[in-house]
């Protein structure tokens, strides 16, 4: 809401002086933030000319300009930039005549856009100024030629400071108006608040009017058959006519300087008129070529089918929840939205019928969504409008027709009113104390109240409040308390460190996932946050591992129609973000994210077919209908690795990265959360065939638990995502890796009895898994075996084609003696015996 | 070993041995040909060695005067050669320390460390701050069910509200479902799940229908805070806050309340933040949205508003890393570019 101060002194006392930035100050302790401020951006000297005389120029590039002499200031007087009274002045306008008052820019005048005016050379003159145009003055769009003050009825003295004559000086501050608060979208009701903020005398502007006496001369019927949530779509409905309205009046300089201020184009008097009085009452107000209309008005909702030409020039097809005004032939206006073409107000309209009605805001609000018209009536019905604010509203539109375009008030007219008034509000004697914690005084919580224009009744243990009409927001004693709180000032609240209950810390949950994070930095990846939306591709691709189909959440309003599903994976994020460093020169890559992923079910239909009324508790089953219908989220973690694990430096050649470093971090951050995973030959569709790693973790009774798969692109996508041949990636359920891991750690004592080590070569077909040899050799070598780690895998020369010999090499340890070599020798040969019976594998001695 | 080539023990014989072995001490350059000369000079088969075994053929009246110009001559040829060594292993250790020598400058790194995302890092700060106070950390979906993310907290269907949120919503959009717009939604499943009284704080994503800019982002996240007890009035919420700030930014942190309207909160006030060192000048900063909880919230989740009261509050993760942080640029902060987390390594 913008508020044209000048606009508002007239409605509140404003010191001498004071600034945009004071009045800023002031509102925003109420609760209008700062939005920004406005003028007309013009300075210097300004004034009124009188156009003495002028030739026509002929100029050789077929203009024709005319040069001027102009007063500028009465005889014999310096004009306001210190020079002569009268100058000579090139223009190349034709639209004015001897004696003409014009607004002269003498030397030294800044125009908006930071357009200075100087005594320049131009078509062999001199010109000592300009004359300027209304558009120059940022005062409309008319580029016809100067502005004539003769047509805005003005005849000024030569020299009259222009900027004052035509509100030029005048500024704006723009402040956020909440939701709750429709009554601010008026200079009523920022007056109002200003006088809250302050403490200046306010003077209601809708008091200033008088009423007319009611009458019912012209016919308004409501007829809402289909209420909306039980609310009838028009409650007050205020008619006046004005007749003899001459048409040709322009908008005096102030309204437009006003309306300009307030961000409204000028369009004509009439329909200036009509903004005007919105903007001073917040009452949107409608106006009809009276003329045009055939009957009286009846408010109905649409019927289905039928359809409105709207001032938009748009023909709209009507919803049967849409409320219309209807004239005896059609619908002549969506109800608080917009009106329609055929009645409207043109150059011709000498009759005018004035609307200001309150119609119900849901009802508004759905029409203006539905029909994509935010327009300034439908933003203030939408918030609501006070109700008994029409009639005045409808008497200032009349009292300006009649002041300014020379209209007659007809008798005919109608009232019609069926608002009902807001409820009281009981407030118990503490409350507001006991919820702000201050301890305000009586006075200070019935003044306020009084100050906002409530009335109040003193009841057992506390006060009967009756919001006033224009405050339908006010509902509940906890409003009350806000607005007490904000009359005497948020700043009078202290502080009070409330004692929490002691909490039990973070979940096991949370720390682990914070474990698992910390980990993976430490072991050098970088963590990366990204969009989780992704396209249909992504998903099918990534989202499972096999051929099935995979179930992914799409939006209904995606920003980008390319990727309107949300991820099942986090990889095809991942792989974006390594395109993008790629493109910036970033090589060598380490990248991971920790998110959730969607993952519905497929089969499942989820959502709700009705959702419950909210300021109730839903019953049990109620709510248990409302979880079940979100897709499970897990988070995962994805890591992504491209480029070098190590760069090349002297003494050191480049290491590339490949599906080790993606196994390596696994096991790192496996061994953080204490997670006893087994790696796998694995496959997956997105995954190079011979380099992909399936995760599990043993299970009691289920055997594994699949947790995620780590491996390399297959280099055909790699390429297609421009991504370097070699690409390692790892995704893991991180939710069920948690839920795996260990709860506790059962320690061994440590024995220090020597260690015995031998290393044992077993030749076994190059198709055996190496971790399922060691697994073999391990469960063969019993409980003496401590450590065992592959050293060597050897082919070639003394191992036959399609074989290979693995090398282990064993640690074993008595907890209650010496090893003797004989004892670590039958474990040896005992492990190799199970790697035989598994697997057939034979010593290489 | 015969004695028939040895010189008889004599003050001169003696005194010849001791000078051929100290000349050769001196001639010694490194330990091997320390050990040649050792062996040559103080060996079994070396003169002094010899002279010694011709004791046992003395009469027995010049046995100790032998013995003792013997004994002294070995001592003193043994101290030189001990002497020498411990010059011969100093020398060589420095020369084999001069010969390994690296230029440290110049090594070759094999460990990187990565770095957390300084919007992780800011969120785990607001939790250690809020659980050293005994507070806990509460979750919540980012794909909601409506009603938790409008209804329940008193968005009315066809309130304005509900449209200024510029909300995704999931196909088909019958169905209620939406990426929450807000972290509140983790309040009024917090009021459900937990006992009273409650002091939780909420982290996580959120989404709106923003383009992507330098001062918005359709993905970001946000912290909500809500605390629901006997006796919770706006002086705890700003205890709470002022607190919490000075944590935050400094123990010259301030925090400002101006009245606002939030559908979930009455009152509602809109909080800023007095930043001393921000980039142009000491000045207020909007940090975040808090109030009373409405008693229409308190509803939904059952509990009496006239028993119990509570505050709540929320902000913007970004948004407090931009001037926290003295970031100008909201894409730095999701298009993953890995120099932006590297900024920050492990700590925010």
């Amino acid at each position: 809401m913008r508020i044209p101060i000048s606009w508002l002194a007239e409605f509140v006392a404003l010191p001498a002086g004071t600034t945009v930035a004071d009045i800023h100050a002031a509102l925003v302790k109420v609760g209008l933030e700062e939005e920004g401020s406005h003028d007309f951006d013009i300075a210097g000297p300004v004034v009124v000319g009188e156009v003495l005389e002028f030739g026509e120029e002929p100029q050789t590039n077929g203009k024709t300009i005319r040069w001027c002499s102009v007063r500028v200031a009465p005889a014999g007087q310096s004009a306001a930039d210190g020079g002569a009274d009268v100058r000579g002045i090139v223009c190349g306008a034709h639209n004015f005549f001897v004696g003409d008052k014009v607004v002269v820019t003498l030397p030294g005048a800044v125009l908006p856009g930071g357009f200075a005016i100087a005594a320049r050379k131009t078509y062999g003159h001199v010109s000592d100024g300009m004359i300027a145009s209304a558009r120059e003055l940022g005062l409309g769009d008319d580029h016809d030629g100067i502005l004539r003050l003769t047509t805005l009825g003005l005849d000024p003295e030569a020299g009259t400071d222009a900027l004052s004559l035509l509100s030029l000086d005048d500024a704006a501050v723009e402040v956020n108006v909440t939701p709750d608060r429709g009554y601010a979208f008026s200079i009523r009701g920022i007056a109002r608040e200003y006088a809250h903020a302050t403490g200046a005398m306010f003077r209601d502007p809708a008091a200033a009017v008088s009423v007319d006496a009611e009458s019912d001369g012209f016919s308004v019927e409501i007829d809402d058959r289909a209420p909306i949530r039980g609310r009838v779509g028009a409650t007050v409905f205020v008619t006046r006519v004005v007749r003899g309205v001459d048409p040709t009046v322009p908008s005096p300089a102030w309204l437009v300087s006003r309306l300009k201020l307030a961000g409204i184009r000028s369009i004509s008097l009439i329909v200036d008129i009509s903004n005007y009085v919105m903007l001073e009452l917040g009452q949107p107000i409608h106006t009809y070529d009276l003329d045009r209309l055939s009957g009286g008005i009846v408010v109905r909702r649409a019927e289905p089918g039928e359809t409105l030409a709207t001032l938009d020039g748009q023909t709209r097809t009507l919803d049967s929840e849409d409320l219309v005004i209807t004239d005896d032939s059609r619908a002549i206006g969506l109800a608080g939205v917009m009106g329609g073409a055929a009645t409207e107000i043109s150059d011709e309209t000498t009759t005018v019928l004035v609307e200001a009605a309150n119609f119900d805001p849901v009802s508004v609000a759905r029409t203006a969504r539905r029909h994509k018209l935010p327009s300034e009536a439908a933003k203030r019905f939408e918030r609501g409008v006070d109700p008994e604010v029409a009639a005045a509203a409808a008497a200032r539109v009349v009292q300006l027709l009649e002041e300014l375009a020379g209209g007659r008030p007809d008798s005919l007219g109608s009232t019609y009113n069926a608002h009902d008034e807001l409820p009281p509000i009981f407030l118990p004697d503490s409350y507001i104390s006991g919820l702000i914690g201050v301890d305000y005084t009586e006075d200070e919580i019935t003044s306020s109240l009084i100050e906002i224009g409530a009335t109040l009744e003193y009841a057992r243990d506390g006060l009967l409040v009756s919001p006033p009409s224009w405050r339908p927001d006010l509902t509940h004693k906890s409003t009350l308390a806000e607005e007490v709180a904000r009359i005497v000032g948020y700043s009078r609240i202290p502080s009070v460190v409330p004692v929490a209950p002691p909490g039990r810390g973070y979940t096991r949950e949370q720390k682990l996932r914070r474990l698992a994070a910390e980990t993976l930095a430490a072991s050098g990846s970088t963590e990366v946050l990204v969009y989780p939306f992704v396209s249909s591709a992504s998903n099918d691709l990534f989202g499972t591992p096999g051929d099935e189909a995979v179930a992914a959440v799409k939006l209904a309003n995606p920003i980008d129609g390319e990727v309107p599903f949300l991820r099942t994976s986090l990889l095809p994020g991942l792989i974006d973000v390594a395109r993008r460093n790629l493109s910036r020169g970033l090589t060598d890559l380490a990248v991971f994210e920790i998110g959730a992923v969607f993952r519905p079910e497929s089969g499942v239909v989820y959502g709700v077919a009705d959702v419950p009324l909210g300021a109730a508790l839903p019953p049990a089953e109620t709510l248990a209908e409302l979880n079940a219908s979100i897709p499970p989220q897990p988070w995962h973690v994805g890591l992504l690795f491209i480029g070098n694990s190590i760069e090349k430096q002297p003494g050191q050649p480049a290491v590339h990265v490949g599906i080790a470093d993606a196994l390596d971090t696994v096991r790192v951050l496996a061994t953080a959360l204490d997670v006893p995973i087994e790696i796998r030959q694995g496959t997956h569709k997105a995954l190079h065939p011979g380099r992909t790693a399936e995760i599990v973790v043993p299970a009691a009774a289920a055997g594994v638990v699949h947790v995620g798969f780590v491996g390399e692109l297959l280099p055909t996508l790699a390429d297609e995502f421009d991504l370097p041949r070699v690409v390692a990636v790892a995704e893991l359920d991180l939710d069920l890796l948690i839920e795996l891991a260990a709860r506790s750690v059962q320690a061994t004592p440590l024995a220090g009895y020597p260690a015995a080590t031998q290393d044992v070569s077993l030749v076994v077909a190059d198709s055996v898994p190496a971790a399922e040899v060691l697994r073999a050799v391990e469960s063969g070598a019993g409980d003496l075996l401590e450590s065992i780690r592959l050293v060597d895998d050897y082919r070639g020369t003394g191992i036959d084609a399609g074989f290979k010999s693995l090398t282990f090499a064993l640690r074993f340890r008595a907890p209650d003696r010496t090893l003797t070599a004989a004892e670590a020798s039958e474990a040896r040969i005992a492990g190799a015996a199970e790697a035989s019976r598994r697997f057939g594998a034979t010593i290489r001695e | 070993m015969s004695d028939s080539h040895s010189p008889a023990i004599s003050d001169e014989s003696v005194e010849a041995a001791v000078a051929a072995a100290l000349a050769a001490v001196e001639s010694v350059t490194d330990s091997a040909s320390l050990k040649i000369a050792r062996n040559e000079h103080t060996g079994e088969s070396s003169v002094l060695a010899r002279l010694n075994g011709q004791l046992r053929s003395l009469p027995n009246d010049q046995k100790a005067s032998a013995g003792k110009l013997i004994g002294q001559a070995r001592a003193r040829v043994n101290q030189a050669f001990t002497a020498k060594e411990l010059d011969v292993v100093a020398l060589e250790n420095n020369a084999q320390l001069a010969a390994e020598a690296l230029d440290v400058t110049a090594l070759a790194v094999r460990k990187h460390l990565g770095a957390r995302h300084p919007l992780s890092l800011l969120q785990e700060k607001v939790g250690d701050i809020f659980v050293s106070m005994g507070w806990e950390v509460a979750e919540g979906p980012e794909l909601e069910n409506e009603w938790f993310n409008f209804d329940a907290l008193n968005f009315d269907a066809d309130h304005p509200a509900r449209a200024m949120q510029d909300t995704f919503f999931v196909e088909p959009v019958q169905s209620h479902l939406l990426l929450r717009t807000h972290t509140s939604p983790v309040q009024i499943r917090s009021l459900l799940e937990r006992e009273l009284p409650v002091y939780v704080i909420a982290p996580g994503r959120t989404y709106r229908t923003d383009e992507l800019d330098a001062t918005h982002t359709p993905v970001f996240s946000q912290i909500e805070g809500i605390a629901v007890d006997k006796g919770l009035t706006m002086a705890h919420l700003r205890g709470t806050l002022e607190l919490f700030a000075r944590q935050m930014f400094g123990d010259e942190a301030k925090i400002r309340l101006r009245p606002n309207y939030f559908p979930f909160t009455e009152p509602s006030a809109e909080m800023d933040v007095w930043q001393p060192r921000a980039k142009g000048g000491a000045r207020w900063v909007e940090w975040g949205g808090c109030g009373m909880v409405n008693p229409n919230v308190l509803l939904s989740a059952g509990i009496d508003p006239d028993e119990y009261s509570g505050f709540a509050f929320g902000m913007g993760i970004e948004r407090t890393l931009q001037f926290r942080n003295n970031l100008n640029d909201m894409r730095d902060m999701v298009e993953g570019d890995v120099r932006f987390s590297q900024q920050f390594g492990m700590v925010v």
